[in-house]
């Protein structure tokens, strides 16, 4: 039995005379990786910024966990148990790693002022499990070793697995990836399909956008496409990837 | 008398004061890139406020270090309050406004905070009371009073107390993500109202002690004081970067040794009677006759230097001596 995790219902935006979202409407199940693809500016990304409260969206709603979602402050949708990464990475560069890791514990705990400087023995013991979980989590998408390290000297693939590493520090439900395989070599794919596949298993459910179209073909429960900022379809991998409208968005009339 | 070591340890202790009330600038700059220019004025509010305690607290009979303490208590929470209701009212409206809008906001917000001051402490220059017994302790040929002391270890207790605020504690951790990217932060769970609010009162706390500090050095405060101490420390923020929390710190102690050292030698320097063939000449041997002066600049050039400092950085270095190319930042 699934259970839905998160609802957008008629989601649109618009940038000026561009319609960028029309009416999107997709159901995530609990614990499913979920594929969002589509040909460049279908609206994918747009559909992120407006999912984590970057943008403002211009109708529709969205439930998660069965709550309307509070698009209003991005903080409230890290709250509310969204974390996403970027497709072009925006790492805490002049920090460590462990340190942009901390950054992702702070909406679960009580960080104050106050107590920073009081250094209460609460206030000592909650940092020192932050620091734990913070390297347990630098540990599990393995960049364990550059831990102290400035984010901006880590290779590219483990700048990746780092922002990664920062989204599930938030303990989110839902975990967002922004085309997390851009750029990365065939090994760096593969190790990245194991770990998200990994995060799944945990119990997490992944919203993944993507273009290499075998990795979400191979990876995801379910894919939704989109098209000029509508959903053109949206089922089993297998059902997808036959769809003469999926294939006719990406290959073009054309070419049948 | 030794002029060289007296100037340093003159320009230590004033560099401390716009150490510390630079970092004021350079917190809120490095989290919003605002200017905020009221800070020179909560700073010299933290100055009266305490002025007003030390005064009437001066006539009874507690011991003079405690009715200082008082001074600092009700100074520091008072620009607290100030420098949280300047973000809340004034700038945070104003947050995805055009770069100009909040930085006239600031001067306006420093002009009305100037004519409060006015309102309520009066128009004259006030005499701060000097109830601590100041010991002038002989240094290698210098002196050194307790008061300067004691601003220089307060400044630098303050300067570390936040270094270690802002790279080790989780506040601090989520003050440094926001400053390199608000948005990526709030994606993190960061609530950057709060964060932003934060450096405000903190910076503002600092300019409290830092006021207190510089009434006692001086002995005297006025409601104008603000404006050219702001403008001073605000360069050397530019000196050291603005943004960067260490550059403000050397920023505000090179400029303080620059321009005690440069007070201290300009009137020996630009007397034209100790230039070599001018003393002589038909034209100034009346005035440098007996041994007589003919001083172009004097010590009353000292605002000039800090000015100066600032033109030149910005010339030749204008992301200051720690702070990193703009381009990196963005």
């Amino acid at each position: 039995m699934t259970s839905t995790l998160l609802e957008a219902r008629g989601v649109g935006k618009r940038f000026g005379g561009v319609q960028a979202l029309k009416d999107v409407s997709i159901t995530i199940n609990q614990g499913e990786i979920y594929g969002l693809i589509g040909p460049n500016g279908a609206g994918k990304t747009t559909f992120f910024n407006v999912l984590t409260g970057l943008y403002p969206r211009d109708g529709g709603e969205v439930l998660f966990a069965g709550k309307p979602l509070n698009l209003s402050s991005p903080h409230e949708v890290a709250k509310a148990g969204i974390a996403r990464t970027f497709q072009n990475i925006r790492l805490f560069g002049n920090m460590t790693s462990l340190e942009n890791v901390m950054v992702g514990r702070h909406v679960r705990t009580h960080a104050g002022v106050v107590g920073a400087i009081l250094r209460s023995r609460s206030e000592r013991e909650e940092e020192d499990a932050i620091r734990r979980r913070a390297e347990e989590l630098l540990h599990y998408v393995g960049v364990a070793d550059r831990a102290n390290d400035l984010a901006r000297h880590l290779s590219y693939g483990d700048q990746r697995r780092l922002e990664i590493a920062r989204a599930l520090a938030t303990e989110p439900k839902l975990l967002a990836l922004d085309e997390p395989a851009a750029g990365m070599n065939a090994t760096e794919t593969a190790a990245l399909r194991v770990l998200i596949e990994g995060v799944r298993n945990d119990g997490l459910t992944v919203l993944l956008i993507e273009h290499d179209v075998k990795l979400v073909m191979g990876l995801c429960d379910r894919v939704a496409v989109l098209e000029y900022g509508e959903k053109i379809a949206e089922d089993v991998p297998a059902v997808v990837r036959a769809d003469p409208k999926v294939i006719e968005a990406y290959i073009g009339t054309s070419a049948h | 008398m030794d002029i060289f070591l007296q100037q340093i340890i003159n320009g230590l202790t004033t560099g401390s004061v716009y150490a510390v009330v630079a970092l004021g600038y350079t917190m809120v700059y490095g989290i919003i890139q605002l200017i905020n220019f009221a800070h020179g004025e909560v700073v010299m509010i933290g100055a009266m406020v305490a002025f007003t305690f030390i005064t009437s607290l001066a006539g009874g009979n507690l011991p003079a270090p405690v009715i200082l303490l008082a001074g600092v208590l009700a100074a520091v929470p008072t620009c607290m309050v100030i420098g949280y209701l300047l973000e809340r009212a004034a700038y945070r409206p104003l947050r995805h406004a055009p770069r100009l809008a909040p930085l006239i906001t600031a001067i306006g917000m420093s002009i009305i905070l100037q004519h409060l001051a006015l309102l309520v402490w009066g128009r004259n220059p006030m005499s701060f009371p000097q109830i601590m017994e100041n010991p002038i302790i002989p240094i290698g040929g210098a002196v050194i009073s307790g008061v300067q002391i004691g601003i220089i270890l307060l400044s630098f207790m303050m300067m570390a107390g936040l270094t270690w605020f802002v790279y080790r504690t989780r506040f601090g951790i989520a003050i440094r993500a926001t400053a390199e990217n608000v948005r990526v932060a709030e994606l993190m769970g960061v609530n950057a109202n709060r964060v932003i609010a934060a450096t405000f009162i903190i910076g503002a706390g600092l300019g409290a002690v830092a006021g207190v500090m510089f009434g006692t050095y001086y002995g005297i405060v006025h409601y104008t004081m603000g404006f050219t101490l702001g403008l001073k420390a605000f360069s050397a923020a530019v000196l050291g970067g603005i943004g960067n929390i260490a550059g403000a710190m050397v920023g505000g102690i090179l400029l303080g040794l620059v321009e005690a050292l440069a007070t201290g030698y300009i009137g020996d320097l630009s007397n034209l009677c100790h230039w070599p063939g001018l003393g002589t000449s038909s034209m100034l041997a009346e005035r440098c006759a007996d041994g007589g002066n003919f001083v172009v600049f004097g010590s009353n050039y000292q605002d000039v230097f800090a000015f100066l400092m600032l033109i030149l950085v910005l010339v030749l270095r204008p992301s200051g001596l720690l702070g990193e190319r703009v381009s990196e930042r963005a």
